[in-house]
């Protein structure tokens, strides 16, 4: 049974770590597309299993978040990884299993996933 | 879409794009067997003239492609069952869209997981309050973000733990108000 004393902790626990991340200048932004093509496509689990994974795995300067038709509705559900300093990388055809993948390869090591990318979908 | 949870999401961002600051999603299953889906916000609201072409698939605002689907894919999803869709709106008041399904129809697409479609616009859309209230034979629950916002005090609601808190009160409370009956778990 969920309770709000459950989510008062929750609150106090994030209350101490929220301190020290104020500045999101540094974040890396994953973006999914969520328009009707990507919900009918599937973002939705998509977007729930990055923010699980980034959750478990407690990556602290990822932000999850969507946004709307990007043009491309053959290749949804779209994904976009925007690093700070580097080229934007566009993964397509994305589903649950591609996504963790992409937490542990690209987020976690840094090694963008090549063969999940749009272009290598359109080769 | 394969549930009917997923067309809410889609139908949801339309009042988000209004620039809702309240969005009220209301859920009432009776014991006809009928499912009344209810999506009322604050946002900009539309002319007659947009209000009639909401439902044209060739009608859409957005500038990356000239089709817009949701509000065809959502009326299709009822009219199939002997429902339909209702859209009301006011210039500068704000939009209330009612859909009703006949969900002894064997063409009812079953609601879904309501809980993840909540999670997924609570925590996109900081600046957004919802109000999730599902009614159905074995009882009702509300979920407001206005109060859970009081409670946490400035903690967002789109940390993980939080989201993961309300998808499973969502999914308790649903299960013992026996709403959902036709729910898909794999999602």
């Amino acid at each position: 049974m969920k309770t709000i004393e459950e989510l008062m902790a929750i609150k106090n626990k994030t209350l101490e770590k929220m301190t020290v991340r104020e500045d999101q200048s540094g974040f890396t932004r994953v973006v999914v597309g969520m328009a009707t093509c990507g919900i009918a496509a599937g973002a939705r689990p998509v977007m729930n299993a990055f923010v699980d994974e980034i959750e478990k795995r407690h990556l602290q300067n990822v932000t999850v978040s969507q946004t709307g038709c990007i043009g491309m509705c053959q290749f949804e559900p779209i994904v976009e990884v925007f690093e700070p300093g580097k080229e934007k990388v566009t993964y397509v055809l994305m589903n649950e299993e591609k996504a963790r993948k992409v937490v542990v390869d690209h987020l976690v090591n840094g090694v963008p996933v090549k063969e999940y990318t749009v272009g290598a979908a359109t080769k | 879409m394969r549930e009917l949870s997923l067309n809410v999401l889609d139908i949801v961002q339309n009042s988000v794009s209004a620039g809702a600051s309240l969005i009220e999603i209301t859920v009432t299953e009776t014991a006809d067997r009928v499912m009344t889906i209810r999506i009322a916000d604050n946002g900009c609201g539309m002319d007659a003239q947009q209000l009639r072409s909401v439902s044209d698939p060739f009608y859409t605002t957005r500038t990356t492609r000239k089709v817009g689907m949701g509000i065809p894919l959502y009326r299709l999803a009822a009219e199939q069952t002997g429902g339909e869709v209702r859209i009301e709106s006011q210039k500068g008041a704000g939009t209330c869209v009612t859909a009703v399904f006949h969900t002894d129809s064997i063409d009812c697409a079953p609601l879904g997981d309501m809980a993840s479609t909540m999670c997924v616009l609570i925590g996109a859309n900081s600046g957004v309050d919802f109000v999730y209230t599902h009614t159905a034979c074995g009882g009702s629950f509300v979920l407001d973000t206005r109060r859970l916002r009081e409670l946490m005090q400035g903690v967002p609601l789109s940390e993980p733990d939080v989201l993961n808190w309300i998808r499973d009160y969502i999914r308790e409370q649903t299960e013992m108000i026996g709403g959902g009956a036709l729910n898909f778990e794999n999602d």
